[in-house]
């Protein structure tokens, strides 16, 4: 039997509803930055300190520091991919992995590698380091910036060999980037929300009723992101 | 060992919108009510709470609302020489998973049907002659008809508190509404949202170019709104962060806002939460159910729960899946071409264009699931089939639903998708897009169905639904023609650029990208048990205490999203079993 109470009025709920809108506006949460280690002192979870090194390195040229806005160090993102990897994304814990695997099979059909994101990472990582080394004679950390970005581009194209239970190896990768950089900081990236002050997204405001107005067309949104937890920036 | 409890009138499998509408109307019956869902229990407080559901990754990219592949999912293929792989994760459609079911996590646009795709194959046979119907085509008519639905198309819209502009109030033209609707008794309930610069443009442009905009019908209150049930609804803040979440402010229509509150006051119904049903178990004679069998997560053990009446209220996909399971109706053959449980299975064509506007700030982050200006003006009932070479029909929308931005970034076709090209381009072009799509409507076929995976099972043991289907050229036609349509308002608007997505000629199904969770038919209602599985009042033609409702009535798709049809079915059906069943069971036809 459902074990919730459901005993408060309607009115009472309206009241809640209303009560954490207020709260988003109206509280000041001091930036918890201190809670937050530095990039250079964090300690993988999932990661060995190789494959940490690797993540760094890669993440970094998929979203590059240069330039205006944050890169992926800056906003952390491989703090991100560490802690979903641990989690409940890295093992699949939603996904249907039964057997029998055929990962070969035609990407219409989807993701079909007997493999775990954290496998697939872990694997993978493993394997076109390998690569770098065969084609390159370095590691991927070791290459420069163009070297980097060539062997990104054979790895994207699916030149590099990966066996069919890798091949969504850089799609997640990419994937796993673009949502540590713009997720709520949270889950350990978009470290002081700065890719959402970067292209102008709010955040977890979600309170934009007079923003239908015509007056309001073509106005930039003068308002800066909050966090789940209330930070602002 | 099974333990086996005491009877009940009714038992309702799942507690989504159409397990919530038979629950609440079997209920003032005062029959005993046992509804079971397999998912969590949910309200709005806590699970839709601000701040907490205002977290991207976790609703909109985890799927935290949605159905668990690891617990329940399809196997795929795109045709029968094929062997089908599990959807191992969620993309192509999102079933939902707890109390309110999708119903919950929906965009809210709500549609009737046109009366001519409810009889579709006389419409087109009497228009252009059956022998436009290509031959592995197997649409058909549903048996009922609008007029015989409008007041419950009616009574499901004023339940849910539609805020729309109508377009035909009894046969009279209304304008700035749909004018190739079919006509309805009265006004929608409230008001039309309220709409950003993105819809506003192209009602503009597309009202200079001849055409007819209105905003699309939602299920989300643009006022303060009380229903049939006493439930009350207030206005949307537009927080952009509708479709794939609970609402936050009363404002979007779902079971919780709409039916629970008020179904919950009734001592005769109770629900259980994380109760998977099984099986339904049939009498020796396989005429009539004798109840269901069902998963208690709690107790870690299976239950046997009689029942008079079994409502089958799973999500279309899932009442399939549990017909063939339990021998409800016989199941399909593609090759014979005979039975007919997962026959005419049948999705929803999409596709759009984007189009980039360097001196236009759209904030994109300002809307909700409905926020739209549609043209209807290519509609099914507006097109010379014989001439275009198809049948079927699409809307066309632009939308501003929101600004997610791991999800929802448009990039101009020149942009890279990663280094430091992506980089500036996400700077230069975010909240400088603006969407044009069609929704279209997918005809059924021969070799389109759904049946039972031969080597995939679930936890339970139970094989896996197995999906067969692939786009036809019929569909990949009508996408093209849409296209060309959509490209023109588009160049009208004169963007900086645009980028197209479209499915053409050959083109194959992707599981991956999301499309929409329009999945229909599989349990087709009609007037013929040889060609389907239940009867004009969705009652299975040979287990006659066995009601199904959902998108799986569908003989094929409509051109419109489906919840509004199936709305006003489960009411009509709902009526038939209290006025007609309840005081003599039995086949009511
Ligand atoms: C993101 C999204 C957007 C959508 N937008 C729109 C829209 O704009 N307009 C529109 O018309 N439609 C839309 N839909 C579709 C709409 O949500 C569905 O049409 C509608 O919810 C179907 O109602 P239902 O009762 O058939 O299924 P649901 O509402 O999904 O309810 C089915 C319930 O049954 C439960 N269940 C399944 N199997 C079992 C079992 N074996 N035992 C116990 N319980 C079970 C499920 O957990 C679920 O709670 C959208 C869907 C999604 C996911
Ligand atoms: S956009 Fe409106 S209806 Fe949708 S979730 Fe937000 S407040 Fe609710």
């Amino acid at each position: 039997m459902s074990t919730r109470t459901f005993k408060l009025s309607r009115r009472g709920f309206m009241a809640a509803g209303m009560a954490g809108t207020a709260l988003a506006t109206l509280t000041r949460h001091p930036f918890a930055h201190a809670a937050v280690p530095d990039l250079a002192d964090y300690v993988p979870v999932f990661f060995s300190e190789y494959e940490w090194n690797f993540i760094n390195a890669a993440t970094s040229r998929l979203i590059p520091s240069h330039g205006e806005g944050p890169g992926a160090l800056e906003a952390r993102v491989p703090v991100f991919i560490d802690l979903q990897l641990a989690g409940d994304f890295g093992t699949a814990a939603d996904w249907y992995m039964a057997e029998p695997h055929d990962a070969g099979a035609s990407p219409l059909k989807g993701f079909q590698s007997p493999l775990t994101p954290a496998e697939v990472y872990r694997q993978g990582i493993s394997f076109f380091d390998d690569w770098c080394k065969e084609t390159n004679d370095s590691d991927f950390v070791s290459l420069d910036d163009d070297a980097q970005d060539l062997a990104l581009v054979a790895l994207e194209k699916g030149d590099v060999g990966l066996p069919d239970n890798l091949r969504d190896f850089f799609g997640l990768l990419l994937q796993n980037t673009k949502e540590g950089y713009f997720s709520d900081p949270r889950y350990g990236g978009n470290h002081g929300m700065a890719a959402w002050v970067y292209i102008g997204f709010p955040g977890a405001r979600a309170s934009f009723l007079e923003w239908n107005d015509p007056a309001m067309d073509n106005v930039e949104y003068p308002l800066g992101p909050v966090s789940i937890s209330g930070e602002r920036a | 060992m099974a333990r086996t409890d005491p009877k009940k009138d009714v038992v309702i499998i799942g507690l989504g919108w159409t397990g919530s509408i038979a629950g609440i109307e079997l209920a003032k019956e005062g029959l005993d009510i046992l509804a079971l869902e397999r998912g969590a229990d949910r309200d709005t407080v806590p699970d839709f709470q601000y701040p907490n559901v205002a977290d991207e990754l976790r609703y909109g990219v985890r799927y935290g609302f949605m159905q668990k592949p690891a617990k329940s999912t399809v196997t795929f293929r795109h045709a029968q020489n094929e062997t089908a792989l599990p959807m191992r994760h969620l993309g192509s459609f999102l079933p939902g998973d707890g109390v309110g079911g999708a119903g919950m996590h929906w965009n809210a646009n709500t549609w009737r049907p046109q009366a001519e795709e409810l009889r579709l194959k006389s419409y087109v046979t009497e228009e252009f002659g059956a022998g436009i119907i290509p031959e592995d085509m197997t649409i058909q008519d549903w048996g009922v008809t609008y007029e015989e639905l409008e007041p419950y198309f009616d009574r499901f819209e004023y339940m849910l508190g539609i805020s729309g502009q109508a377009g035909n109030v009894g046969g009279k033209i209304v304008s700035g509404g749909n004018p190739f609707e079919a006509p309805r008794a009265r006004e929608f309930p409230m008001q039309p949202l309220q709409m950003q610069l993105a819809p506003r443009m192209f009602r503009d442009k597309a009202e200079e170019m001849g055409l007819h905009p209105f905003p699309m019908p939602a299920a989300i209150a643009s006022e303060s709104y009380v229903n049939e049930y006493g439930m009350q609804l207030g206005p949307c803040n537009y927080c952009g962060f509708c479709e794939r979440y609970g609402c936050l402010n009363y404002s979007k229509a779902s079971p919780q806002t709409c039916i629970l509150d008020a179904l919950k006051r009734y001592d005769n119904f109770n629900y259980r939460t994380h109760c998977e049903v099984l099986k339904v178990e049939l009498a020796a004679d396989g005429k009539t159910a004798t109840g269901v069998t069902y998963f208690d997560e709690a107790a870690q053990e299976e239950v046997f729960q009689p029942a008079d009446i079994v409502i089958m209220a799973a999500y279309s996909l899932h009442n399939t899946h549990l017909c063939l399971l339990s021998g409800i109706g016989k199941p399909y053959d593609p090759v014979k071409g005979e039975g007919v449980v997962g026959r005419n299975y049948a999705y929803q064509m999409t596709g759009g264009t984007k189009a980039f506007f360097e001196d236009i700030e759209f904030n994109p982050f300002v809307g909700s699931g409905s926020s739209a200006y549609v043209i209807n003006d290519y509609g099914t009932n507006q097109i010379d089939f014989a001439a275009e070479g198809f049948i079927g029909g699409a809307y066309i929308h632009a939308s501003q639903l929101n600004g997610q931005p791991i999800r929802n970034l448009p990039l101009p076709a020149d942009v890279p998708s990663w280094g430091a090209g992506w980089k500036k381009g996400i700077k230069d072009w975010y909240g400088h897009s603006m969407g044009v799509s069609l929704h279209g409507s997918n005809m059924a076929n021969r070799d389109c169905y759904l049946d039972l995976d031969p080597t995939y099972t679930d936890r339970h043991g139970r094989p896996l639904l197995r999906m067969t289907f692939d786009w036809k050229d019929n569909d990949t036609r009508m996408s093209q023609f849409m296209k060309e349509k959509i490209e023109r308002v588009v160049a009208e608007l004169n963007p900086t650029s645009f980028k197209s997505s479209y499915k053409d000629t050959g083109a194959h199904y992707d599981i991956r990208p999301y499309q929409s969770t329009h999945n229909v038919g599989g349990t087709v209602m009609g007037t013929d048990p040889a060609t389907s599985v239940l009867n004009r009042y969705q009652q299975s033609w040979d287990v006659h205490n066995v009601f199904i409702l959902g998108a799986g009535s569908f003989p094929q798709n409509i051109q419109y999203n489906p919840t509004g049809a199936l709305g006003g079915l489960t009411y009509w059906t709902l009526d038939a079993i209290r006025r007609d069943y309840l005081s003599a069971p039995g086949p009511l036809v």
